[in-house]
């Protein structure tokens, strides 16, 4: 009797654990490593909700390598050494295949040690400085001549001759504006036309272009008079990297001292369409945004896509998730096609395997997303379309010009030369 | 030897035993698998947040000066232990250039020339005690002559750490502004992203815990900590029996000042970044918490708190990732409410309760101050056997 009761016991444990092996073989986990909370929530959770939703249309389609995907949602919680933290639970503990997430620069270096370290796979989808290129990470993001350049390139063909440069003080406007100062000058644009002052080291080299201001800055009555005293002598734009809430003082002070987008439009490389959730954009309406994607884009596949991703939040039972007044941004799109190509790598590796797939990345895939269609560079970045948009009351943009397949580059400072 | 009482006898062999666990079985298990590498890991960084916890402690529970600034001194002292990372990476940065990549970046070729000594670990770790050191001793100084007290320390330290975070995010202070410190590498030779060097860091860190955790335990029974508990429960009546209140003060807060900044140096290596945002007060006022939420004046309660509260928001972030926030913040208010005495002061209470509850009603009990007090410790904690 007691052997009876012992084999029924071994039989009950085989066939759970194999009940539990079989789950864990139809499943493969993938990390989500966003700010659900702190001071980068209101931009990240969008992030998160549309990782979620991806994962939910791939899983309905039978998953990846007939296996679904598992999401591990993690808190980064806006606290940069909490990101390495938890990238090191997700990695170590949790075993992922992938990780999609961060969003500042700050956090990607955070990380970055630990993924290197794991040799794990970061899909990075925000706009950056560049002067990067790790082997775990893929670059979903736009590089700084997929926006910022191609914006230039528009200005000047519209006419624009003096260009004034603001930002936010950390790496990604520093970055930016020197290579727009390399790149101005070698469009001809005399230097004493590049406003916002700059710094200089001992030799006499510019180590720093444009007017910085720190996070979260709300007196820009100097700046703004400033700015008005350089746009009398021609036909100006202002490139703005500003970050964040610093936008609505420095927007209301603009407004408020006569300039409008005739006179000097702004070109912000930091507003997309889920920031006018928090910004007023009958503001901005007129001023310039430069993007990958825009939601007003006339296409099929972003037509379905807009449709499902609001179906999705007005189905999803997840909690925390904001169902009203939703919009579709770029940063969005970049995470939704960084989740396809992915899945596209999987397949064509045949393995989770990150080597694998990492060499499957570099062969050069192809998705057609909601923004075009997008291509991996064997650099660990993206060729994309770019596009020049205008800001409506609405908070959505009008699309004035579309750049074709622009290839990611990282490596730009010093790359263009002043003849 | 009245002054040791039963009650720290028994502490005293509990936190014997929790060290041996800590400093021998906790890192020879890792050793053999048996505890993650990211366990241990997280264990450190819970021990440095102890560290901090009981610096707060010794200045709020202790002396009556709640400083808003202990963030500032722990992230001077990671700074200072980063600027030694930062050189060790050498040429192995994404600009593979001798310099670090900051500099690189902005535009510097050469290095700076208050860098250049940071190449030297002696240096680097005098510059952890030296720079947070003399910084309190200035403010220290300043503050405690100008009688400054009470709310208006708090502020004047909030002020300090705040106008400093702000000083951190400029890029020309060349620290590496906004993005701080990262991607260490080496330190002393050992590659920080080896499991071993990890467990020697966790070592070193529940080291200099017990160490400090022992200092200030018979600190407190000196002459020195009575005048120090005589400051926090009447600084006038200290000062009219003819003590330079001041002085005392001052030496508590560069003390406080300088176990905040090595938990700093302990942090950095083994979470691998040090930024602005670590000096913000908010970070200040966390350690508050996990010092309110152990139980203040205490020495253990701070250590409990910080492991505690960190070790449920770990969980809770992966857990609950839309509710961890909720889960805490609720904590905090069961805590503040129900639990003033912290923590540490649950057993007291169920102890007071049983007896309640075996007594029965209506029996007046003449309180046997032994008892009681566990619940507000320091009022009979010691009398100076000098």
């Amino acid at each position: 009797m007691l052997k009876v009761n012992q084999l029924v016991t071994v039989g009950a444990l085989a066939l759970g654990s194999m009940v539990a092996s079989a789950k864990a073989a139809d499943t493969v986990k993938v990390g989500v490593l966003h700010s659900l909370s702190g001071t980068m929530a209101i931009s990240e959770t969008s992030l998160r909700d549309v990782l979620l939703f991806t994962f939910d249309e791939i899983n309905a389609k039978g998953g990846v390598l007939g296996k679904k995907i598992e999401p591990v949602v993690v808190d980064g919680a806006s606290n940069w050494p909490l990101f390495a933290e938890k990238a090191k639970q997700l990695l170590e503990e949790d075993k992922v295949a992938v990780t999609f997430g961060c969003w500042t620069s700050v956090s990607r270096k955070s990380v970055l040690p630990v993924y290197e370290k794991n040799n794990g796979l970061l899909f990075y989808p925000v706009q950056y400085e560049g002067q990067e290129e790790s082997q775990n990470v893929f670059y979903t993001a736009e590089a700084v001549n997929q926006q910022a350049t191609p914006a230039i390139d528009y200005l000047l063909e519209q006419g624009y001759t003096k260009f004034y440069l603001i930002g936010t003080d950390y790496v990604y406007p520093q970055t930016t504006n020197l290579v727009l100062l390399e790149y101005l000058l070698s469009k001809k644009v005399p230097i004493e036309n590049i406003g916002g002052g700059f710094k200089k080291d001992d030799s006499g080299k510019i180590i720093s272009a444009g007017k910085y201001t720190p996070f979260g800055h709300t007196d820009y009555q100097q700046i703004i008079s400033e700015i008005k005293q350089f746009a009398a002598g021609g036909k100006t734009a202002i490139v703005s990297t500003l970050n964040g809430d610093t936008n609505v003082p420095f927007f209301k002070e603009y407004a408020a001292a006569g300039l409008t987008a005739e006179i000097a439009p702004v070109v912000s490389f930091s507003i997309s369409e889920d920031e006018f959730r928090g910004l007023p954009a009958k503001q901005l309406v007129g001023q310039l945004g430069c993007w990958t994607y825009f939601q007003s884009i006339k296409s099929d596949a972003n037509k379905e896509f807009v449709k499902n991703f609001k179906k999705w939040l007005k189905e999803t039972k997840v909690p925390g998730i904001v169902k009203e007044g939703r919009v579709t941004c770029s940063p969005m799109v970049l995470s939704y096609n960084g989740v396809y190509l992915w899945k596209a790598a999987v397949e064509k590796a045949g393995t989770f395997d990150v080597d694998a797939v990492r060499a499957a990345l570099k062969s050069g895939l192809s998705f057609d997303g909601p923004g075009g269609k997008v291509t991996t560079q064997s650099n660990m970045h993206l060729t994309k379309n770019v596009f020049i948009g205008e800001t409506k009351a609405d908070g959505q943009f009008k699309i004035l010009k579309e750049f074709k397949d622009v290839y990611g580059e990282p490596w730009l400072l010093g790359k263009f030369k002043a003849q | 030897m009245s002054s040791l009482s039963k009650r720290h006898k028994i502490e005293l062999i509990a936190v014997g035993v929790i060290a041996v666990f800590f400093i021998v079985i906790f890192p020879l298990l890792n050793a053999h698998g048996a505890v993650s590498n990211f366990t241990i890991n997280l264990w450190g960084k819970y021990l440095c947040y102890a560290l901090l916890a009981i610096s707060v402690d010794l200045l709020w529970g202790y002396t009556g000066l709640l400083s808003l600034g202990q963030a500032l001194f722990f992230s001077l002292g990671g700074y200072m232990m980063g600027m030694y990372l930062m050189r060790m990476i050498g040429d192995l940065g994404q600009y593979k250039k001798p310099i670090p990549d900051f500099l690189v970046f902005l535009g510097w070729t050469d290095l700076p020339k208050f860098w250049v000594p940071f190449s030297s670990f002696p240096f680097a770790s005098a510059m952890v005690l030296l720079v947070p050191g003399l910084l309190a001793l200035v403010f220290g100084f300043l503050a405690f002559r100008s009688r400054v007290k009470g709310v208006y320390f708090s502020i004047l330290t909030q002020a300090l750490t705040y106008g400093a975070s702000l000083m951190f995010f400029r890029n020309d202070m060349l620290m590496g502004g906004n993005n701080g410190f990262t991607d260490f590498k080496f330190i002393l030779g050992y590659d920080l992203r080896d499991a071993s060097t990890q467990r020697g860091l966790f070592i070193a860190t529940a080291l200099v815990l017990l160490v400090v955790y022992v200092a200030l335990r018979l600190l407190s029974h000196t002459k020195f900590g009575l005048v120090q508990r005589a400051i926090r429960d009447g600084e006038n009546r200290v000062l009219f029996s003819g003590y330079a209140t001041a002085h005392f003060k001052l030496f508590i807060f560069i003390v406080a000042a300088l176990i905040a900044a090595v938990a700093g140096a302990l942090y950095v290596p083994q979470v691998g970044i040090i930024n602005p945002s670590e000096m913000t007060p908010d970070k200040s006022l966390e350690a508050v918490v996990w010092c309110a939420v152990g139980g203040r004046a205490t020495l253990v309660g701070p250590i409990i708190g910080a492991i505690g509260v960190n070790s449920l928001k770990s969980w809770a972030s992966r857990a609950a990732p839309d509710y961890w926030l909720v889960i805490l913040g609720g904590l905090f208010v069961i805590v503040v409410l129900l639990l003033p005495g912290g923590i540490v002061s649950i057993p007291a209470r169920l102890k007071a309760l049983w007896q309640r509850f075996k007594k029965k009603p209506a029996e007046p009990e003449p309180t046997s101050s032994g008892d009681s007090s566990a619940s507000i410790p320091p009022a009979s904690e010691s009398k100076p056997s000098a």
